[in-house]
């Protein structure tokens, strides 16, 4: 096993009676990455992280945390981990104060430490103001501040945060998304979301998971590559004939669209812009837009969660890529 | 890390006006029937200064006293014990606990411990008013101590029974109802065999969470009934910690 690998999962299964909610998930984490769980409703996000939080036991493979298995060691495992659910474990009649400071007895910190991990945690998460506040009273945004003070409060290796912005406002979605990069630099951190943006705006790893099957495991970089225009939307004052771009190196199809503009699709590797700029430029066919057509995440997304698994995701992506709306 | 649970437990118990309702209506009531046992109490005691071998004020008051508190607490620690897993389930702060590093066992009794902390606050405060007896004449310390050690046994086990059906169940008041049902038909259950022959009577009797009792309320000490009750406690208590352990196996 590899020393940085902070949690690993290999061959996870869990069924609710018949139902197979998570089918045979393998994946590891390195010590300082985010790791972004993405899928629709229903796919398997907050199964595969209850488990990995200890709260739901695997019907099938194993889940090591520092080395530890938290089914054979869950003391020593959980010590290491940090954990959101979608609906944050708050106790409304306790002020925060009072609260973070069970949260951090709890976790195994001490009595003479306990003040200071609260106040550290609560200066993270921007609760210094509300420390004397009821958590009932607290709008929405805060809670969920607080339930995210409470899965750090013991400074764990991971943090495990199950659709942390749901239900926010966007101003509070923003804050909680530069706390998240904030403890990106010292901890791992998972996070499960639908929200695709948010991905591409934290995470350095993703994982797409649909119908509890693990169908994308890539890197941003290399989602961002999936991401890459293999078309171009070109428009020209004097348009030429179709067949003349067709003739232009590497161009694979033209397809004709209003007012003298075009989709050029071409092979991947070979950008014919450059081409397409000399020979307007050579025959004077007025150049007035240059577009490189990219897909989107959600593009992206869609393709891979509704193709069959049995598809390489290579192969969807390139499928896919002529139909994809401009990013 | 039991201590914990058991700190945060008292805590809100007494946060919620519950508790503090619970102890006064309790105090309330029994202080009612302990006067009116008093009243009696010098009603006949003119007679009974005249004969030989009769009940003393610690028989005719105590007894009584702890045998009513007894059937009260019956009802009332249901309501006590109602919320201490369904509550947290239903709010979803169950997870807090299961991942952070404690296990099963410690959290059912930091629960156990937690809610044992405001009964005995509870027991302290009923035989604070057999104690007040002390200042018009001397009670028979023997009696009202194993009263005292009987009435905690049976509340003991009303809160480890109260904190299985706790476990079993999201809503609250089916855990109430269910952990009164059990009680009841625990209290009751020597009836059943009255009539029949005697080995189905002692079987019964045996169960019976009563039978167990009236004997240290009359000040005999009895190992069998100190031990059915630590057996009665340690029961449930694995009962719950098997409970809470299944639900991680079996479902969300």
């Amino acid at each position: 096993m590899n020393d940085n690998s902070l949690v690993k999962v290999e061959q996870l299964c869990r069924y609710y009676g018949a139902l197979c909610a998570v089918n045979n998930i393998s994946f590891e984490i390195q010590r300082g990455e985010v790791l972004g769980f993405l899928g629709p409703n229903g796919a398997g996000k907050s199964t595969t992280m209850q488990m990995i939080s200890g709260n739901l036991a695997p019907s099938a493979g194993q889940i090591l945390i520092h080395g530890m298995d938290i089914l054979d060691q869950p003391r020593q495992a959980k010590a290491h981990l940090g954990y959101l659910p979608e609906q944050p474990p708050l106790y409304r009649e306790l002020t925060v104060d009072e609260y973070l400071a069970y949260c951090a007895r709890l976790n195994q910190i001490s009595r003479a430490k306990c003040r200071s991990a609260v106040n550290a945690a609560k200066e993270r998460c921007g609760l210094t103001a509300v420390g004397k506040r009821l958590i009932g009273n607290l709008s929405k945004g805060y809670q969920q501040r607080v339930g995210i003070a409470q899965a750090i409060i013991h400074t764990p290796d991971v943090i495990i945060l199950d659709e942390p912005t749901v239900g926010l406002d966007p101003i509070q979605i923003r804050e909680i998304r530069t706390l998240i990069r904030d403890l990106s630099r010292e901890h791992s951190v998972i996070l499960s979301t639908h929200i695709l943006p948010e991905v591409q705006a934290i995470c350095d790893r993703v994982l797409i998971i649909s119908q509890g099957e693990l169908v994308m495991d890539d890197t941003i970089a290399g989602m961002q590559r999936r991401m890459e225009a293999t078309a171009l939307i070109v428009a020209f004052r004097q348009p030429p004939a179709p067949t003349v771009l067709e003739s232009i190196e590497g161009v694979e199809t033209v397809e004709a669209l209003d007012k003298g503009r075009f989709r050029i699709h071409y092979l991947a590797g070979q950008d014919p812009a450059d081409t397409i700029v000399k020979s307007a430029v050579a025959d004077g066919w007025g150049l007035i837009e240059l577009t490189p057509e990219r897909m989107s995440l959600e593009q992206v997304f869609i393709n891979i969660t509704r193709t069959e698994p049995t598809t390489t995701e290579d192969e969807t992506a390139q499928l896919e890529a002529g139909t994809g709306g401009v990013a | 890390m039991m201590f914990v649970i058991a700190g945060k437990e008292i805590r809100c118990l007494f946060l919620s006006p519950l508790a503090w309702t619970i102890l006064a209506v309790v105090q309330l009531i029994l202080a009612y029937l302990f006067l009116s046992q008093i009243d009696f109490f010098l009603q006949i005691q003119p007679r009974l200064a005249g004969m030989d071998d009769v009940p003393g004020v610690t028989e005719i008051i105590i007894a009584p006293l702890y045998g009513n508190a007894a059937v009260i607490l019956l009802l009332v620690v249901p309501m006590l014990t109602m919320r201490l897993v369904s509550d947290e389930r239903r709010n979803r702060t169950l997870s807090l606990m299961f991942s952070a590093p404690v296990t099963m066992t410690e959290i059912i009794l930091g629960k156990f411990l937690g809610l044992s902390a405001l009964l005995l606050i509870m027991l302290l405060m009923i035989t604070l008013m057999p104690l007040a007896l002390m200042a018009g004449g001397s009670l028979d310390y023997g009696v009202l101590a194993s009263s005292v050690l009987g009435l905690l046994l049976l509340l003991g086990s009303f809160a480890a029974i109260g904190l299985y059906m706790s476990t079993l169940t999201a809503q609250p008041t089916i855990a109430a109802v269910s952990t009164f049902g059990v009680l009841l038909l625990l209290w009751i259950l020597d009836w059943a065999g009255s009539g029949r022959s005697s080995e189905t009577a002692s079987v019964f009797g045996y169960l019976s969470i009563l039978r167990h009792y009236e004997p240290l309320l009359k000040g005999v000490f009895n190992s069998t009934d100190i031990i059915y009750y630590l057996l009665f406690i340690l029961t449930f208590l694995i009962l719950s910690i098997r409970r809470l352990d299944a639900e991680r196996l079996l479902s969300r």
